[in-house]
């Protein structure tokens, strides 16, 4: 095949300019006046939401995915999963800078930017590899950022021990999951995703037991990085120590960007017609992801139930979130799987917004007053309308009520598990999803009703930032109302690359 | 009907939305202001809700109208199609296809149920907002998030999708919850309004799924052997050109019920059938928030703790919507289940009229005197749809309306003398009468047309529930062994008779103690005449009441020709 660098350009444009904006921010800390580093903040945000665009003007030839297009070598997919996983990953980098703007000891530093970047760069890479070696390379790229993000405020102790934290457990999944990797070419001899499968079907005789194993080491690595029970220890201590803006980044990039190659990795390696010694391969990972996916969500909701400072309840519900998530991923099983990646992509597109609209909030409450618990939050209403309303529009999309987009997220979940047979499941999640609606309420209660010793003290909110929160929220809801068919309709599109 | 252009519809759910929005732009000091943009909202709905109102009325009962079309239709002995008839009887559509590749359409519509509906909403609305005027604490988010209310209850009523009609369903539980937490009543709010928004929740949720279900078993019945249906639904127009065979349309859906869609087994196992399955999911799920037995239990706490204006919503509307969710999604597009389980579930609302009525009798708090009367009068509207004849179930139509505006005109006066004497202790008060006259008047108009006063709206539509039911025992069969169990519908009808006694009972006791004998002047020394925004609000609601007694013509043709497409799916004539 010749190589035509044009037509194979568009795939990793967003990841060049990415690499470009790093370097550029880098030389602009080093080198930079005083005033040329207070904009850097700026040049991160507006760079990585330009190259959003990227993925939406070139959109990849559908005559050519189709057939499953892959480029540079068989390396990188170029497909409309890709693109709009790569959309939601730069626009949640983008708002991160935003919000990390005024937090001292943290968006103060120019290198902040720059591993928010890199770590979004190797988001963006997660989302299209179709190699192991690529895979894994973009996992990694991903992963080492935020560990460092994670131990940011180095002073403070619990922002240290969150980084080691999170680096032990993240490398101890990533080993794991390295493990799997290699007994998969092991059985295949080749590192590309579909070949894998490819080679499995032909000749692994009666392998059935070590396909498994490695499947089952696969979906740790996965587990740990989308924080599904039992995987999630790390969770509640990261989210708490780490410093607030890099914990709405970590509980929206790397899990995107995980969803993003679970989906693919499941269709491409284990995909329905892969029997090996006449057992159904995809058979036993959906029920696994079953039992993974209920546990996540009814263990993530009790627990979260029981919290009383706001970042821990909030890590509590994105364990499960993820939970909920991987509802789409088990209704791939089902005859139309463009309802389930759809609905994953979907979900991703709108948590990515609410959870940075939530953290966006409390960090500013959190910055103005020094103060983590849920109880101190009483009388926010009265404090900061705007405030306690952009937490509220946050936390009903995270309950699923409408206007809010979670409504139109948790509904195509359910409605893809329903399509699949799984009205089981669907039933277990809804229930779940009552639960959680328990403790965003109780949160919600507390701002509006309850009244607080310093009812009386306002809370300033600086301008650029209620800004970016006000855009946010209008998102939130634009995505729950109006521009639903736009981004279902496309999310949908994903399928037909896989 | 034809579906096309601006509906009056869309512009009744959409003022609310955008006067919500624009007050909580508004300075919150300016209180003049904000209650200014919440009364010019509230009356320009209640204005275009009027016209619905007897826009459709002029549909009903022109030459050539509904009424006429469908006499013809019943006397010419062709087999009626209950989906075409409902298709028919659509007024004041509009539709706007939504998320297109899952068949969902903004599409809003009225029929004879819904219409009066619109309009009670519309009247409650402008009371809620004019009984508020004074709210001291946060004004500006009260009003805001009462309109954003209001907007969820108009969507659930006018929803021909059924979609749309969860999502305003869930969109208006979300500010009910606030308002009642917010504003309530301090020692009961925190608790009563978690538990209303729990137990309602967890009814429409699980309507959802089977929601869900039934979109799944309706498009494969569509795109498989229901083709040729499907195809001569969109060729005569039942179905919109664009149509496809996956859809949330309830019009759509009703024709898949019509034709058998839903009386597959489920999963493969055998006897497990769909409709029999999933209906006690749609209609209880829904009669959560019509309070039907067992699951009445947030109603009474949530009427109490919640702020007067909400009260009044609540009971006067919310519950309706339940009630009228229960009837569009489980009766409608269920049938089959719904003549499987309607007939035992009587006994459920048998308990709620008798039950709710006793304990109204033992209650020293005046409203949940008023709490308890709602869910006795909200079983007889779930009774007059567990009729399933043409009778009760017009009758339990009226009860909606008559209820509604009678309860909320109740919560509206114990409002009233709560913020004037701050006591509801029915014996420490008297002789309000005195004090407070219209109040007094407006209390026992509301009061004897909820005993069933002939010449009020009550006894309109009390009676034809009760006269339903009787016939139903010919209609229906429910066998308890070998026990024919509906040959003693009479039977029941004489117990539910005896929840209007307990009614009157409990009416007038409070009537006695509240507005006559002795008046405590020292203790209510500074209790006064009501303001003329109260009046408003009691003229509002008092006169449907004594306007439909009189002159039921008004309403109950209307009515009926919103039900006869549901006896035409129930296999009635």
């Amino acid at each position: 095949m010749d190589f035509d660098l044009w037509a194979q350009l568009p795939s990793v444009l967003p990841e060049i300019g990415l690499t470009v904006l790093a370097v550029v921010v880098l030389f602009a800390d080093i080198y930079g006046s005083v005033a040329t580093r207070r904009n850097v903040v700026f040049v991160s945000a507006a760079g990585m939401a330009l190259l959003a665009l990227v993925p939406l003007i070139w959109q990849p030839d559908p005559a050519l995915y189709e057939h499953g297009i892959l480029l540079w070598g068989g390396m990188v997919n170029y497909d409309p999963l890709s693109q709009i996983f790569k959309v939601m990953l730069l626009l949640a980098g983008a708002v991160t800078c935003l919000m990390a703007a005024g937090d001292k000891g943290v968006g103060d530093k120019g290198e902040f930017y720059l591993i928010v970047i890199v770590a979004t760069l190797g988001g963006l890479m997660m989302s299209s590899a179709a190699d192991l070696i690529l895979v894994f390379v973009a996992l990694e790229t991903l992963s080492i950022p935020l560990y460092m993000l994670a131990s940011f405020r180095r002073g403070d102790q619990r922002s240290a021990e969150s980084g080691m934290k999170y680096f032990l457990y993240g490398a101890f999944a990533s080993a794991i999951m390295l493990f799997g990797f290699s007994l998969l070419y092991g059985f295949a001899g080749t590192t590309n995703l579909a070949g894998i499968a490819d080679a499995m079907s032909n000749g692994l005789g009666d392998g059935v037991v070590a396909v498994m194993t490695a499947l089952v080491m696969v979906v740790v690595g996965f587990g740990f990085k989308i924080s599904a029970v039992p995987f999630h220890f790390w969770t509640p201590d990261v989210y708490e120590g780490a410093p607030t803006p890099v914990t709405a980044f970590v509980s929206v990039s790397s899990k995107a960007a995980s969803f993003a190659l679970l989906l693919r990795f499941l269709t491409a390696v284990f995909p329905a017609d892969l029997a090996v010694a006449g057992v159904v391969i995809q058979d036993f990972w959906v029920n696994l992801l079953v039992v993974v996916s209920i546990v996540s969500m009814t263990l993530g909701n009790v627990v979260a139930l029981r919290q009383s400072n706001i970042k821990r309840l909030l890590a509590y519900s994105s364990i499960a979130q993820a939970g909920y998530t991987l509802i789409g991923v088990v209704a791939l099983q089902g005859a139309n799987d463009s309802l389930a990646v759809a609905s994953v992509s979907f979900y991703m597109f709108m948590y990515i917004f609410t959870n940075l609209l939530v953290f966006g909030a409390v960090i500013l409450f959190i910055a103005k007053t020094d103060t983590e618990e849920i109880s101190d939050m009483a009388g926010l209403n009265r404090r900061s309308p705007w405030l306690a309303l952009f937490i509220t529009i946050g936390l009903l999309s995270l309950g699923g009520i409408p206007p809010a987009a979670g409504f139109f997220g948790k509904f195509f979940l359910f409605q893809a598990a329903v399509n699949s047979n799984l009205v089981g499941l669907a039933l277990i999640a809804v229930t779940n999803a009552i639960i959680a609606l328990y403790y965003y309420l109780v949160v919600i209660k507390v701002m509006y009703v309850d009244v607080g010793p310093d009812d009386d003290v306002p809370i300033g909110i600086p301008r650029v930032y209620g800004c970016s929160l006000g855009i946010t929220a209008f998102i939130v809801i634009l995505l729950g109302t109006v521009a639903v068919t736009p981004i279902y309709d496309w999310a949908a599109l994903g399928a037909s690359g896989l | 009907m034809e579906a096309t252009g601006f509906s009056i519809l869309t512009a009744i759910i959409f003022i609310p939305i955008i006067a919500g929005v624009v007050i909580l732009f508004l300075d919150r000091k300016n209180r003049d202001l904000v209650r200014g943009v919440g009364v010019t909202a509230a009356s320009a709905v209640l204005a275009l809700s009027l016209a619905v109102f007897f826009g459709y009325d002029n549909f009903v009962k022109t030459g050539g109208g509904l009424i006429e079309r469908q006499t013809a239709m019943l006397e010419s002995g062709i087999e009626l199609s209950g989906a075409q008839m409902f298709a028919d009887a659509l007024a004041f559509e509009q539709r706007v296809v939504w998320v297109e590749s899952l068949g969902i359409a903004y599409h809003v519509g009225v029929d004879g149920v819904s219409a009066p509906m619109v309009l009670l909403t519309g009247m409650v609305a402008v009371a809620g907002v004019l009984i508020s005027w004074n709210i001291e604490d946060r004004l500006r988010e009260f009003m805001a998030f009462f309109m954003f209310l209001v907007a969820g209850v108009f969507g659930v009523f006018i929803a021909v999708d059924l979609f749309m009609l969860f999502f305003f369903y869930e969109l208006a539980i979300f500010p009910m919850y606030l308002l009642i937490a917010g504003w309530g009543w301090d020692k009961l709010r925190e608790y009563a309004a978690m538990k209303l928004t729990l137990y309602i929740l967890v009814g429409s949720v699980f309507a959802l799924v089977g929601a869900v279900a039934m979109y799944f078993a309706a498009g494969a019945y569509f795109a498989g052997s229901g083709a040729d249906v499907f195809e001569a639904a969109v060729a005569s127009g039942i179905l919109p050109a664009d149509s496809r065979p996956h859809s949330w349309s309830i019009v759509q859906l009703t024709l898949a019920a019509e034709n058998g869609a839903f009386g597959i087994d489920i999963l493969g196992i055998e006897g497990l059938n769909f409709a029999k399955f999933w209906f006690p999911f749609m209609f209880m799920g829904f009669g959560v928030l019509a309070g039907v037995f067992p699951f009445h239990n947030w109603s009474p706490d949530g009427h109490v703790a919640a702020p007067t204006a909400v009260s009044m919503i609540h009971a006067g509307v919310l519950m309706k919507v339940g009630a009228f969710a229960a009837l569009r999604s489980g009766v409608q597009l269920l049938p089959e289940g719904a003549e499987t389980h309607l007939p035992w579930m009587v006994f459920l609302t048998l308990i709620n009229v008798v039950y709710g009525a006793l304990i109204a009798f033992r209650q020293r708090d005046f409203k949940y005197v008023i709490g308890f009367s709602s869910v006795s009068h909200m079983g007889l509207v779930s009774m007059g749809w567990a009729t399933m004849n043409l009778t009760g179930m017009t009758g339990a139509g009226i009860q909606m309306f008559s209820h509604g505006a009678m309860t909320a005109l109740f919560f509206g006066v114990v409002g009233m003398v709560y913020d004037r004497s701050h006591t509801r202790d029915i014996p420490s008060l008297g002789g309000f009468m005195k004090v407070m006259p219209w109040v007094g008047v407006a209390f026992v108009i509301g009061g004897l047309t909820s005993m069933g006063m002939p010449g009020l709206s009550g006894f309109i539509a009390e009676f034809p529930i009760f006269q339903g039911m009787w016939a139903a025992s010919e209609q229906i069969t429910l066998q308890l062994g070998a026990f024919q169990l509906s040959n003693y519908y009479s039977v029941l009808v004489v117990i539910s008779a005896l929840g209007i006694v307990i009614t009157a009972a409990y009416v007038l006791r409070v009537a006695g103690q509240v507005f006559f004998g002795e008046f405590d002047a020292e203790r209510f020394h500074d209790v006064g005449n009501i303001e003329m925004t109260d009046r408003i609000v009691l003229i509002i609601l008092g006169s449907p009441l004594i306007i439909l007694g009189l002159y039921p013509p008004i309403m109950a043709p209307m009515i009926e020709s919103g039900i006869r497409p549901l006896i035409a799916l129930l296999g009635g004539g």
